[in-house]
């Protein structure tokens, strides 16, 4: 037997392969998200080859100009109909392009931008050694306390990674609302998480606490994405596929063909409604809903506060864009298991943010507690499964971001030896010694508190409203009460600011940089605008409200 | 062999995985396990992607482990940073901010 004849034994002959066809991607409809990814990667070459006294500048404009450029192509986008009539699914299936995307990534653009400034604050701790410092670490492998610190303070290092860490969460956000398959949705998750868990570790002052928050928060979040991936994997088991549109085809039971494994799997509804609450509980830990909160007021009060106050906005608003997407498109068939456990969620969410907020003595426990409160009033848009539930939560999630940046930009201000004076008791009397920053404060209290003619007030309305046509009228009554009891800590702060005496060795009020006071006038001036005059905004979230399948 | 086997053997690991997060101590363990996690999703793509005939679970899988190294790596510098300020890595004792 020739050696060809045995050969031929095990292989046949085969029809040559037929060309892989390339992948047809959409570069100009994907241009935000790869303007920012852009930035990041550059921003990571700065570090590496621009010379240390340079990098600062470099990254500032390098991102500021990311952004922006960004925010013109969501601008450009939405204008040439990709937000309602030519709306579609781009990058071979992976991302969505549609109204509530680009709503978001729009949010979550001007956010960072803001949320860059407050980052590149160089002001308002004194100077040391001659160098102007951030609010972030010298270096961040230099053990706190140690003779090494003390040189890279001296040599006057900075952390200038941030601003690419930061651009990579921002990537990762934009892909996150609009991402249209199960992968794309898990990995975007990772991207945006990642570099925050190495930005919540990087302060410069109370380093310890920072290092544990950081701790917790990754463990935790890498805990939760665990159990993400396992409901991806268990949706994927019974649908056989990782887009959105089949998924939702196969639960609905409008699948075109039906082969005997698809059969065999959607027999089992185990592995559908299992999965899918694993998925919505990885988002409704990102969104810090109860009961997967327990994070929430660590990392937010030891992260560094310019950091905090990003994450908090940003990743709200990520997250819920994920939520919405998910449950609106992947699940609406499904809808009748899910509502209820919301109602549920909502439900506890509002009333446990409100409540135990009350006792709280730390500003930015207080804000975070204040902000697991509002993913509870937000989630009541969420339930509402009409349009004007999605249009009611993207107008809630602008509002919001924009005074939670300028919330925890005023807690940078207020300084004492130790850096931030963060302990409420410090901030008594802060209206009598500084009226124009406990103005400020007092206006961001008033719009989370949702008092009319700020932007809360127009936010909430819109999502109770949405929520009652939806047939959630009890959840609305429930929302209004947790609404009054948050109202009672925030009032309680602006009267312990303007009706208490200073106490002598208070905190003084550090005057910053343009940088920040840009950030904290867009914050008042979202929040007054959006509470005067709300309809324009309102009719654009209304537009916005319908994702593409 | 049945696939579904392996299905059960992944749910198995998944649960020996969340258990030791919740009960271990040594921050270092309490990530291995969040490892043995994903490796147990891991298990789980592939198994339904021989049971469905296409190869999504499989690809899954690999960006799956591109993720797993990404998140070691930024794990284990916060962890060792941690460690190295403190001389533990136990999660019992980084508790400086309580309720």
């Amino acid at each position: 037997m020739s050696a060809s004849a045995v050969h031929s034994l095990w292989t046949t002959a085969v029809d040559p392969i037929a060309k892989i066809e390339a992948p047809k991607i959409e570069y100009g409809q994907l241009s935000p998200i790869l303007i920012v990814i852009g930035a990041a990667v550059l921003g990571v070459l700065i570090e590496a080859f621009v010379p240390r006294r340079h990098r600062y500048h470099a990254q500032l404009f390098t991102a500021s100009v990311a952004l922006v450029s960004g925010f013109a192509a969501i601008v450009a986008l939405a204008a040439s109909g990709y937000a309602t009539t030519r709306a579609g699914i781009a990058a071979m299936g992976a991302i969505a392009v549609d109204g509530p995307a680009l709503f978001l990534q729009g949010t979550i653009l001007l956010a960072a931008l803001v949320g860059l400034f407050t980052f590149a604050e160089r002001r308002l701790d004194p100077e040391a050694h001659g160098n102007r410092v951030d609010s972030f670490a010298a270096q961040a492998a230099a053990v706190p306390g140690s003779e090494s610190e003390q040189k890279a303070v001296k040599a006057g290092f900075t952390t200038t990674e941030v601003f690419p860490l930061l651009m990579f969460a921002v990537a990762g956000m934009l892909v996150f609302p609009a991402a249209n398959d199960l992968l794309t949705l898990f990995v975007a998750l990772e991207v945006l998480s990642l570099p925050l868990y190495l930005l919540c570790a990087l302060a410069r002052r109370k380093r310890l606490l920072s290092q544990e928050a950081a701790v917790k928060y990754f463990l935790l979040g890498a805990f939760a994405s665990a159990f993400t991936l396992f409901g991806i994997a268990l949706v994927y088991g019974y649908a056989g596929s990782m887009s959105y549109g089949t998924i939702a085809r196969v639960v609905d039971g409008t699948a075109p063909s039906v082969t005997p494994a698809l059969a065999g799997t959607t027999a089992n509804d185990a592995l559908l409604l299992v999965g899918g609450a694993l998925i919505v509980m990885g988002l409704l830990f990102k969104v810090g809903a109860v009961p997967f909160h327990m994070w929430t007021p660590d990392v937010y009060q030891g992260a560094p506060t310019p950091v905090t106050g990003f994450m908090a906005a940003a990743t709200k608003v990520a997250a819920f864009g994920a939520l919405l997407r998910l449950l609106y498109v992947v699940l609406p068939g499904l809808r009748w298991d899910w509502r209820p456990v919301m109602w549920g969620v909502a439900i506890v969410t509002m009333l446990a943010g409100a409540i135990v907020a009350i006792t709280q003595t730390d500003i930015k426990r207080l804000l975070a507690y204040s902000s697991i409160a509002h993913a509870g009033f937000i989630l009541a848009g969420v339930i509402a499964a009409t349009p004007e539930g999605v249009s009611s939560v993207l107008f809630y999630l602008a509002t919001y971001s924009f005074v939670t940046i300028g919330a925890f930009a005023v807690v940078t201000l207020v300084r004492d030896a130790g850096g931030e004076a963060t302990h409420l008791s410090k901030w008594a009397g802060l209206g009598r010694r500084s009226p124009l920053v406990a103005g400020v404060f007092a206006v961001f209290l008033l719009a989370f508190a949702g008092i009319p003619l700020t932007s809360g007030f127009a936010g909430k309305f819109a999502v109770f409203k949405a929520a009652a046509q939806g047939g959630a009228v009890p959840l609305v009554i429930i929302g209004v009460l947790s609404s009054a009891i948050a109202a009672f800590f925030y009032i309680r702060v602006i009267v312990l600011m303007f009706f208490s005496e200073p106490r002598p060795e208070g905190p003084t009020v550090a005057v910053p940089s343009p940088l920040t006071m840009t950030a904290i006038a867009v914050g008042v001036v979202v929040t007054v605008v959006l509470g005067v005059a709300p309809q324009y905004f309102l009719d654009l979230a209304g537009q916005a409200g319908v994702f593409v399948r | 062999m049945n696939p579904v086997n392996y299905l059960y053997l992944a749910a198995l690991l998944f649960t020996i995985g969340a258990t030791g997060v919740l009960i271990r101590r040594n921050a270092i363990v309490v990530f291995m396990c969040v490892e043995l996690m994903l490796n147990a999703c891991n298990l789980a793509f592939v198994a339904f992607s021989r049971l469905h005939g296409n190869l999504d679970g499989q690809i899954i899988a690999f960006f799956t482990m591109v993720v797993a190294a990404a998140e070691v790596v930024v794990g284990l510098a916060i962890i060792v940073s941690l460690f190295r300020s403190r001389h533990s890595a136990s999660v019992d004792d980084a508790s400086l901010m309580k309720l």
